[in-house]
């Protein structure tokens, strides 16, 4: 399978079966994690917004690899604060490096960048729109834990309104005949489109407002955090900030096999008394996400 | 009865294009769009009248004007059911449903405010779609959001 030259926007632009690529490269990742591949290569990292796990995750994986980083961590630090354009910047970095991984606040901006860029672009989040590699980790650590990615019972909780990684989640997942439970405030429900996607693919979903009600039938349970930032009414985001909060008595009647998963950063959906449980495997999952990313840039770089 | 006032109200035009069955409440809107304002060319127009298919159509006629694809597209977007007309020498060489086309490049603004397009200089593009009640929708290249007809606007 040739992912050379590629670009990664969107969780769509990846068949399934260049998904199941990506996730068996990042098995080998995993088993073998410093391949000096990259000794020859430069990798930009631009975030024009602030990020701890991607950004890092991005650079440890390049660093594993032997690989060299250059780039920015905030739009402070670049041109853009003179009023540099999105494509000027692109055009400029793309001078520099092999393989641009770029965070931006505005959606779009990453298919933007991919359109102009003589470099393939790896999105590392384009405001509330796409954030692919997130979906990957997701996937990996789904498949780590239950040994596949087929006919999995997900429960998604909290924001699903906003939520851009539960929407690419319900996307990819979709290629795997899923069966979706999504638990929310009447206000942050799934929107419209996504629930269309999910029929589309001739797959079933159900909706709930007590989370308790689903935790039994999980698989997965994947708990997002209410985002403040992407929230146009502060008092909306005041009223539902608290919705669900998971505690670790509330895994009493889940599954043997059931994980939770969370994209990080959480804030208090998750309390901490639920670390401690071997059903919480968030860090993990945070962890999967530098395997991935190793295995993304090597195959887009055509180095496996 | 009602079908002859129609026809009163607006002359015929030697050569022009006549756009038709436009929904009353979109007329002016149309008219709008098309620039008509700034032309030296006749134009007539009728809204809120009799029509066998629609309670109430408007109509606009604009003589010696013919319009491109890009432009005759733009009307589908806000008047799906208007019949677009030309005419040469009082004689009507072509009539065809105004069609909605499967994108739409660079005449929309996104809808959504933190776009890319918004910001950056793009010409924006979208695939029409339909949404699960069959209403057209314009999917954005780029943001990969979905906007309503209603919420439609042109640069």
């Amino acid at each position: 399978m040739d992912l050379k030259n590629r670009s990664l926007i969107s969780i769509t632009d990846f068949s399934k079966e260049e998904i199941l690529h990506i996730l068996d490269l990042a098995e080998d990742f995993e088993r073998d994690q410093r391949q000096q591949i990259l000794n020859t290569h430069v990798v930009a990292s631009l975030f024009f917004e602030p990020s701890t796990r991607t950004r890092l995750s991005f650079e440890s994986a390049v660093q594993y690899l032997g690989g060299s980083i250059i780039g920015f961590a905030s739009a402070d630090t670049s041109s853009v604060k003179k009023g540099e354009s999105l494509k000027d910047t692109i055009l400029t970095v793309s001078n520099y490096s092999d393989l641009i991984v770029m965070r931006n606040p505005l959606d779009g901006s990453a298919r933007y960048a991919s359109e102009v860029s003589p470099v393939p672009i790896i999105n590392a989040g384009d405001g509330a729109n796409q954030h692919p590699t997130q979906c990957l980790l997701d996937l990996y650590s789904i498949r780590k834990t239950q040994g596949t990615l087929e006919n999995i019972n997900i429960v998604m909780v909290g924001d699903l309104k906003y939520g851009r990684t539960v929407h690419s989640l319900v996307q990819a997942l979709s290629l795997f005949n899923a069966t979706f439970h999504f638990v929310s405030p009447d206000s942050l429900k799934m929107p419209s489109s996504v629930k269309t996607w999910v029929k589309n693919a001739k797959l079933e979903y159900h909706q709930y407002t007590d989370l308790m009600e689903a935790i039994p039938i999980a698989d997965i349970l994947y708990m997002t955090r209410v985002q403040g930032e992407r929230f146009p009414d502060p008092l909306e985001y005041e009223r539902v900030k608290n919705a669900y909060i998971l505690d670790n008595s509330m895994l009493a009647k889940s599954k043997e096999n059931m994980k939770v998963l969370h994209p990080l950063p959480r804030v208090n959906e998750i309390n901490v008394d639920v670390d401690s449980n071997n059903k919480a495997y968030y860090f993990q999952q945070a962890k999967n996400g530098v395997y991935v990313r190793q295995a993304l840039i090597a195959a887009i770089l055509g180095l496996k | 009865m009602d079908k002859k006032r129609t026809e009163l109200i607006v002359s015929a035009i030697r050569s022009g294009t006549v756009i038709d069955h436009i929904p009353s409440d979109k007329t002016f809107q149309v008219i709008n769009m098309l620039n008509l304002e700034g032309t030296e060319n006749q134009v007539y127009f009728g809204t809120n009248l009799y029509s066998d298919k629609y309670i109430s159509k408007g109509i606009i006629k604009i003589s010696d004007t013919f319009f491109k694809e890009e432009e005759i597209s733009k009307i589908a977007l806000v008047a799906p059911s208007a019949t677009l007309i030309e005419i040469e020498d009082y004689e009507i060489t072509k009539k065809q449903k105004v069609k909605a086309p499967a994108t739409v490049d660079k005449i929309v603004k996104c809808y959504n405010p933190k776009c890319v397009t918004n910001t950056e200089t793009i010409p924006t593009k979208f695939k029409v779609i339909s949404d699960h009640k069959g209403n057209m929708k314009l999917s954005c290249h780029y943001c990969e959001k979905t906007m309503a007809k209603e919420n439609i606007e042109f640069y």
